[in-house]
């Protein structure tokens, strides 16, 4: 057994370490450094903690073997994953942290004398409310994220599911879970804990449901940070320090990447969180079918590679066709031609290409392309009106000049990358159909664009012969 | 008089958003992806939730409810924490810089 104040220093310094994790990621250089941080900081928590409860009786064997057992399935999956799935990814892992703080908190309500918070039938209130609260937003985590897991792989559609009363259901089953949570806190009747968990794991799903694929960064972004907010009410009620700085920090880091995500897409939160946005059978998208009558220039891998044989400079704007056709190795060995032949290449990565915050970035880094020819919106925007070629591959509703001159556009005030501005547009695309938000793209139809109708993986591979 | 515990506990937690916010937006866009998967791996540290939960009490009673809560809670905490920072570990690899040497 260690004193109570020791413990306490040590679940401070596994915080401090996860802070300077999160520090690390300012740069590639130091983020690598930052994980050991992480690790170091983790492994300290644990260790404290058997140590602190000090019972190394058949329960300690059971841990360790579910440890391992655990431990196993993280690694296998961690390893096997290609980098392609990182956002299902991520959304699963969100649904394991919801769903531990819940089991955590009912263990806790359960059988609260091992946690100090007083008898069953006789919890603290404050206690109470903090896992509650805990055990509610991790419900919300739990099935929010395995509704988002389910669009991203697929298996569910990504069109929004939307029905009348949506939003009042969701706001009356809100208010329900916190007039629940009241009523706990004075009759402490267990039946009302378990149906707070049943609400909020409803809700979970009621939440999600509606937004569309293409709002999807934004999702995982902010399950990323209800799940801090779950981690960090059960750190109030097992007065652990380690876990009430976690959380917090989670917390705001899910909030800040919502907001970021939200930004790049010119949308307030509130209406990405309302839905309803994305579907591809909008009414816009019949309005577009007008417009395919215009002419549109299209080419082969030939006109392509000629193109851009010739240019000085070439900008790629990839997006998440390029996931999609895993594009991103065959794009890799294109711009190596390319670059023996004098040309200068770099990137120019949207913040919401891609179904996650930084998607684009792991893909190219995946594929051995060095970070530092890769740019941000802001850093590139004006390079493209002294380019040559841009090439568009797998990417289609952030180069939508729209956006910056059709009020009436649903994308209107989105910052674009100034794709047009180059001499000349590749738009490496299946087909003229609209990307997710459902509207036609104007510059498949401008003068200096030249439409590559393929798949993104096989133009890209044809180009590279032709070079 | 005396100040609840739990005030310093909130200060704790008020002040974290704050450093969250400030170390966050520090964040390279570039490194997004690998920011959530160890956001991801670190708010596992509720395992150690988990693990007071499932070793409370004699050997005899593991097989009770709370502590068979406290089990399942750590092999998915477990699956997290592990799969989360190698999974951040093996994109972080991946990320280098142009090779000074131009051939």
């Amino acid at each position: 057994m260690i004193s109570a104040n020791l413990l306490a220093v040590f679940y401070l310094i596994s915080g401090v370490l996860f802070i300077l994790a999160l520090r690390g990621l300012s740069s590639p250089e130091t983020s690598r450094q930052g994980n050991l941080f992480g690790i170091i900081g983790m492994a300290i928590a644990i260790s404290v903690t058997i140590v602190s409860v000090g019972n190394f009786s058949t329960g300690f064997l059971y841990l360790l073997i579910l440890l391992l057992v655990g431990g196993s399935i993280g690694s296998f999956i961690a390893f096997k994953i290609p980098m392609t799935a990182m956002p299902e990814l991520v959304a699963g892992f969100h649904s394991l942290v919801g769903l531990a703080a819940v089991f955590v908190a009912i263990s806790a309500f359960l059988n609260p004398e091992v946690f100090n918070l007083g008898s069953p039938g006789n919890i603290k209130i404050a206690s109470l409310i903090e896992m509650s609260l805990g055990a509610s937003i991790g419900a919300i985590t739990f099935t929010g994220s395995i509704i988002a897991f389910l669009k991203l792989r697929g298996i569910m559609s990504g069109n929004p599911i939307t029905f009348t009363g949506q939003h009042y259901l969701n706001l009356l089953l809100g208010l329900s879970v916190a007039v629940l949570i009241f009523y706990l806190c004075k009759i402490q009747l267990a039946s009302l804990f378990w149906l707070i968990i049943a609400i909020s794991f409803l809700l979970g799903i009621l939440l999600i449901i509606p937004i569309g694929g293409a709002d999807m960064p934004v999702v995982i972004s902010m399950l990323n940070s209800y799940s801090g907010w779950a981690a960090a009410g059960i750190g109030f009620t097992l007065e652990n320090t380690a876990l009430i700085i976690t959380g917090a920090l989670v917390g705001s880091s899910g909030a800040i990447l919502s907001y970021i995500m939200c930004k790049g897409m010119n949308r307030s939160f509130f209406s990405v969180i309302l839905g309803g946005f994305g579907g591809t059978d909008q009414s816009s998208t019949s309005k577009g079918k007008g417009k395919e009558q215009k002419p549109v220039k299209s080419g082969n891998a030939d006109d392509a590679a000629f193109l851009m044989k010739n240019a000085s400079s070439v900008i790629i704007v990839p997006g998440y066709g390029m996931a999609v056709a895993q594009a991103q190795h065959a794009l890799r060995e294109m711009v190596d031609a390319l670059k023996k032949n004098g040309v200068k290449v770099s990137y120019a990565i949207h913040p919401v290409a891609g179904r996650m915050p930084g998607h684009m970035n792991v893909l190219l880094a995946e594929a051995n392309v060095p970070y530092d020819e890769v740019f941000e919106l802001e850093e590139i925007n004006n390079d493209f009106a002294n380019c040559d070629v841009a090439y568009v591959i797998g990417a289609n509703d952030v180069t939508n000049p729209i956006a910056k001159t059709d009020p009436q556009s649903p994308i209107y005030g989105m910052p674009i990358l100034d794709v047009e501005k180059s001499k000349s547009v590749l738009f490496v695309k299946r087909s003229l159909s609209p990307g997710y938000a459902g509207i036609d793209n104007d510059l498949f139809y401008r003068d200096n664009t030249l439409m590559l109708f393929s798949d993104a993986k096989k133009m890209t591979e044809d180009i590279s012969k032709n070079l | 008089m005396e100040i609840d515990p739990f005030i310093f506990r909130l200060s704790i937690f008020i002040l974290s958003i704050f450093i969250g916010y400030y170390v966050v937006w520090s964040v390279t866009p570039s490194l997004h992806t690998p920011l959530m998967s160890v956001t991801n791996a670190i708010s596992s540290v509720i395992i150690v939730g988990a693990i007071i939960a499932a070793l409370a009490g004699e050997a005899g009673n593991i097989f009770d409810t709370p502590n068979i809560f406290g089990f399942l809670a750590i092999v998915l905490a477990a699956i997290n924490i592990f799969g989360g920072f190698l999974v951040t570990q093996r994109m972080l690899a991946m990320y280098k810089k142009k090779k000074k040497d131009k051939k």
